[in-house]
């Protein structure tokens, strides 16, 4: 990928060198989300839409194995209460054992239970869906990602772009539409404008108003329910679950970089009271006076 | 480290005692306290004291780490999602090791570009410098080995891409690969035995950069004009002098390290790595961590399998020659004005490999690796030994002390006899 | 003036920058062990995988010890017989190492059953059920004895088997690392 490079190198072969590598799929637009930015935390009523969207939704062939109910209540995510997360966990029937006369057994589902998967292994997965099996969604927002060009691996350095993951799920989610004038989509493919080579195994999953948002005084969703929507919220859902302590890693960065700008400054001074004691610092070189040759 | 004359004397009777059996303070004491340095060192002579750094922090975050990885196929990506989101910290301790293992690289690649730069290879400096050579072969090894660790997509299939390099050896390097897998396919057997070589190589490394130290305290630092200390004018004490300075530079790094590790810390990954190892699919783009990707061009630029791994080694190699094909009687490159440019082009060809290895191996992009490849090795080869029978360095000054004394921050010449001796008070 | 001026402050100034850099390297050093030690605790999953078991007791014969794990720990469930209650219970219970009447140590009305946690209090080995002197438990690895009660009577062992929070759900079910609902 593009971004691992260094500036200068990118410069002369940028200018030298035009896209002649550009695919022809489009880039994903960058979206705003609440948790860009060194103070970027998660909306906590968009992660409980998104999970609602994910059970209601992605659960039926994705599993979720790296999330353990018990995570929905824990600070920095969907915040559900440990009431809820209990009784939701009690909804799930979790298979257990073997027994004392050697059984396995399904018994409800405990908050430090993870999610059951929806088939009991990989191959079972793929044989219920032609072949090829869903993947597991829990770190899928840190698994995808889309090429970013010269100079905006660069930028993203400094503004901290990291939701490369997030902005392509979303245009995925988007991305079904009718195939192109002479696009021969194979028989069990599905076009899919964002989608790499455009053939994606999964058909549309969302639709307008297929999920139950939460409603305000008047009556009305909190927010629209369309597939744009959904695809926003359950992506911010799955950014949480790739990265759950994504808040308390920021918080802490922050107060490390300001701890360490202060430390450097008094050091600086430090470094330069000591070296004052020699006449101050001096560093490099000169080019001595053409007398003094060699 | 014990050819300066020590200046220690232990004040204590138990002291006196300890150090007639055991004289560490003393070596301590000529080493890093008394040691001169000359005066006019630059901040790139500070990433010394940032590698120390990132070495500990690397080893130091790795034991942490050790404590829950499984290197076990079935297991290991499992654990390493466990370490994210259960262990205390884990979260931390997890990006401090994968992005330090960039950090470390950035800081090197400037500590080995300073090293060309102001001819620190030359006479009297050159095992010195092949100790600091093989201190860089040793942490790409251990990279290597560590990204294989988690166990994702791009760990399973840069192990077996690289691995399948020793398969070039004519006659012997079918066998060779297997003995490498211990199987007959990068498998489980392979991942155990990285993570005890990534555990191991290391405390390896740390044992070279004491001979690395050592090596250098004999001929003591070249500086930026790259003449030697002359008289104590041109010097002052390690401590607290180059001391503070270090500190000072490591703290600036560490800002610099903390803002991928909070901010962006799967920037210099790959995505891929987040899928679990799958024998059955290959990714799109198969890309090794970017402090590689000179070398995978070069490897690349070859069209011959052979061929390809011979130039990629040699590449390396090469730098152990360098004190030997350097003809130039002038160290610092500040004095050679054609050399300085041909420095910065072969800057410019190292960079671009760089980004040509991130590149797919196709068209114009392998003719650009192929032309960046010949002058790579060229560079080596033709300009270093004709440059110094061609060039006609400028004149050198007759000391550090006369050097600098141009270049004062506020202009004002250096007090008399300030630092004539090293001082006692610190 | 001035240069005196300079000279009176220069030490000031300068030792307190020092000393302010040095208390904020030291802070620094400090607070950057912190996440290294945290990260040896239990971690999230461990604490959360240590959630109440429910042992079934109707399959435990009078007489017969058997052994269930909590949060990783050996736990004895004893069906205690008459004889072996009678015994744990006449003991001078002032005569003990670590004074404890049996009534304590069981639920009320439940006599015949006793939990205890199954490894030694002196290095942690498993003792043997219905051995020792007064066939209770006895530890092999350095001698340790424990009556029908789980209490230390003899050997190295400072304490007694300690008891791990329980509560009877049924008369044939208990559930362990569940105090009593009611309080």
């Amino acid at each position: 990928m593009m971004k691992r490079t260094l500036l200068i190198a990118a410069a002369l072969l940028g200018l030298s060198a035009p896209a002649f590598a550009a695919g022809e799929t489009p880039v994903p637009p960058q979206l705003k989300w609440s948790f860009q930015g060194p103070f970027g935390t998660f909306d906590r009523a968009q992660l409980q839409r998104g999970f609602k969207v994910y059970r209601e939704v992605c659960a039926s062939c994705h599993g979720l194995s790296y999330i353990a109910f018990r995570n929905l209540s824990q600070p920095g995510g969907p915040e559900f209460s440990e009431a809820q997360v209990r009784a939701l966990a009690a909804e799930y029937k979790i298979q257990d054992g073997p027994n004392d006369a050697g059984d396995m057994f399904e018994r409800p589902g405990r908050a430090a239970d993870r999610f059951p998967s929806p088939f009991p292994n990989e191959n079972a997965a793929a044989a219920a869906n032609g072949g090829k099996a869903p993947p597991d969604l829990s770190l899928m927002a840190k698994a995808r990602t889309y090429e970013r060009g010269f100079p905006w691996f660069i930028t993203d350095v400094f503004r901290q772009y990291s939701e490369n993951g997030a902005d392509y799920l979303v245009a995925l989610l988007n991305g079904y539409h009718e195939p192109p004038q002479g696009f021969q989509v194979p028989a069990g493919g599905h076009y899919n404008e964002y989608y790499p080579g455009h053939v994606i195994a999964m058909p549309k999953p969302l639709s307008d108003g297929q999920v139950e948002y939460p409603k305000n005084e008047a009556g009305q969703p909190q927010v629209p329910e369309t597939v744009d929507q959904y695809a926003r919220d359950v992506t911010a859902f799955l950014t949480w679950t790739a990265e759950p302590h994504l808040e308390a890693r920021k918080r802490l960065g922050f107060q490390v970089i300001l701890f360490l700008l202060v430390l450097a400054g008094l050091l600086y001074f430090t470094k330069k009271k000591i070296w004052a004691r020699v006449g101050g610092e001096v560093e490099g070189h000169a080019t001595p006076p053409m007398t003094h040759n060699p | 480290m014990s050819q300066h004359p020590t200046t220690y004397v232990p004040q204590s009777a138990f002291g006196k005692w300890f150090e007639s059996r055991l004289p560490i303070a003393g070596l301590v004491h000529s080493s890093f306290i008394a040691f001169p340095v000359p005066r006019n060192l630059t901040y790139f002579w500070t990433f010394g004291a940032i590698l120390v750094f990132m070495l500990v922090s690397q080893i130091v975050t790795g034991v942490f780490l050790a404590m829950y990885y499984t290197p076990n196929a079935d297991l290991a990506f499992q654990s390493v999602e466990h370490i994210m989101r259960d262990v205390n910290y884990g979260w931390l301790l997890r990006y401090l090791h994968a992005n330090g293992a960039s950090m470390f690289f950035i800081a090197v690649y400037l500590h080995i570009f300073r090293n060309f730069y102001y001819g620190s290879y030359k006479a009297p400096r050159e095992v010195l410098y092949i100790l600091g050579v093989i201190i860089f072969i040793l942490m790409m090894s251990t990279a290597f080995m560590g990204y294989v660790l988690p166990w994702g997509q791009m760990s399973f299939w840069g192990a077996t891409v690289i691995t399948n390099l020793f398969s070039a050896i004519p006659l012997v390097g079918e066998t060779i690969v297997s003995f490498l897998w211990g199987g007959y396919a990068v498998g489980n057997p392979t991942l155990n035995r990285f993570f005890s070589l990534h555990y191991l190589l290391p405390f390896m490394t740390l044992g070279v950069v004491i001979l690395h130290i050592w090596a250098l305290h004999v001929p003591g630092q070249n500086n930026p004009t790259g003449i030697p200390i002359k008289s104590g004018k041109d010097a002052v004490p390690f401590t607290p002098y180059a001391t503070i300075k270090d500190i000072f530079a490591v703290v600036v790094f560490m800002i610099f390290f903390a803002w991928w590790v909070f901010y962006i810390p799967n920037y210099l990954g790959h995505a891929d790595n987040y899928i679990p190892a799958n024998p059955a699919v290959t990714p799109a783009h198969i890309v090794p961590e970017w402090y590689f990707l000179p070398f995978y061009a070069i490897l690349r630029a070859i069209p011959d399998k052979l061929g390809g791994v011979i130039a990629m080694f040699s590449a390396i190699i090469i730098w152990v020659f360098m004190p030997w094909l350097d003809t130039s009687k002038v160290r610092s490159t500040a004095y050679r004005p054609l050399y300085k440019q041909f420095f910065w082009v072969f800057v410019a060809v190292c960079v671009l490999l760089g980004w040509l290895g991130s590149k797919p191996a196709e068209g114009y992009y392998t003719l650009a690796a192929q032309i960046c490849t010949v002058y790579y090795f060229a560079h080596f080869l033709i300009v270093l030994p004709v440059l110094g029978f061609v060039e006609r360095p400028l004149p050198l000054p007759n000391s550090i002390l006369e050097s600098v004394m141009g270049v004062q921050k506020g202009g004002a010449g250096i007090p008399a006899g300030a630092n004539a001796e090293p001082q006692s008070k610190g | 003036m001035a240069e005196t001026t300079t000279h009176v402050a220069e030490p000031t100034r300068r030792d307190f920058l020092y000393i302010a850099t040095g208390a904020a390297a030291a802070v620094g050093g400090a607070t950057l062990v912190w996440p290294f030690v945290q990260s040896l605790a239990p971690d999230a999953a461990t604490v959360a995988a240590g959630a109440p078991v429910e042992v079934d007791l109707t399959p435990i014969a009078e007489g017969q010890i058997v052994k269930v794990f909590w949060r990783g720990r050996l736990i004895f469930i004893r069906h205690r017989t008459p004889d072996e209650v009678k015994s744990a219970g006449d003991v001078n219970v002032a005569s003990l190492r670590d004074p404890q009447s049996d009534a304590e140590r069981v639920k009320d009305g439940k006599a015949q059953w006793l939990v205890v946690y199954g490894n030694c209090t002196h290095l942690g080995c498993v003792p043997l059920g219905q051995q020792g002197e007064y066939k209770g438990w006895f530890c092999p690895c350095h001698g340790s004895v424990f009556d029908t009660s789980g209490r230390v009577r003899g050997g190295p062992a400072p304490t007694n088997l300690p008891i791990p929070s329980y509560t009877f759900v049924s008369d044939t079910k208990i559930i362990i690392g569940q105090e009593e609902a009611t309080a």
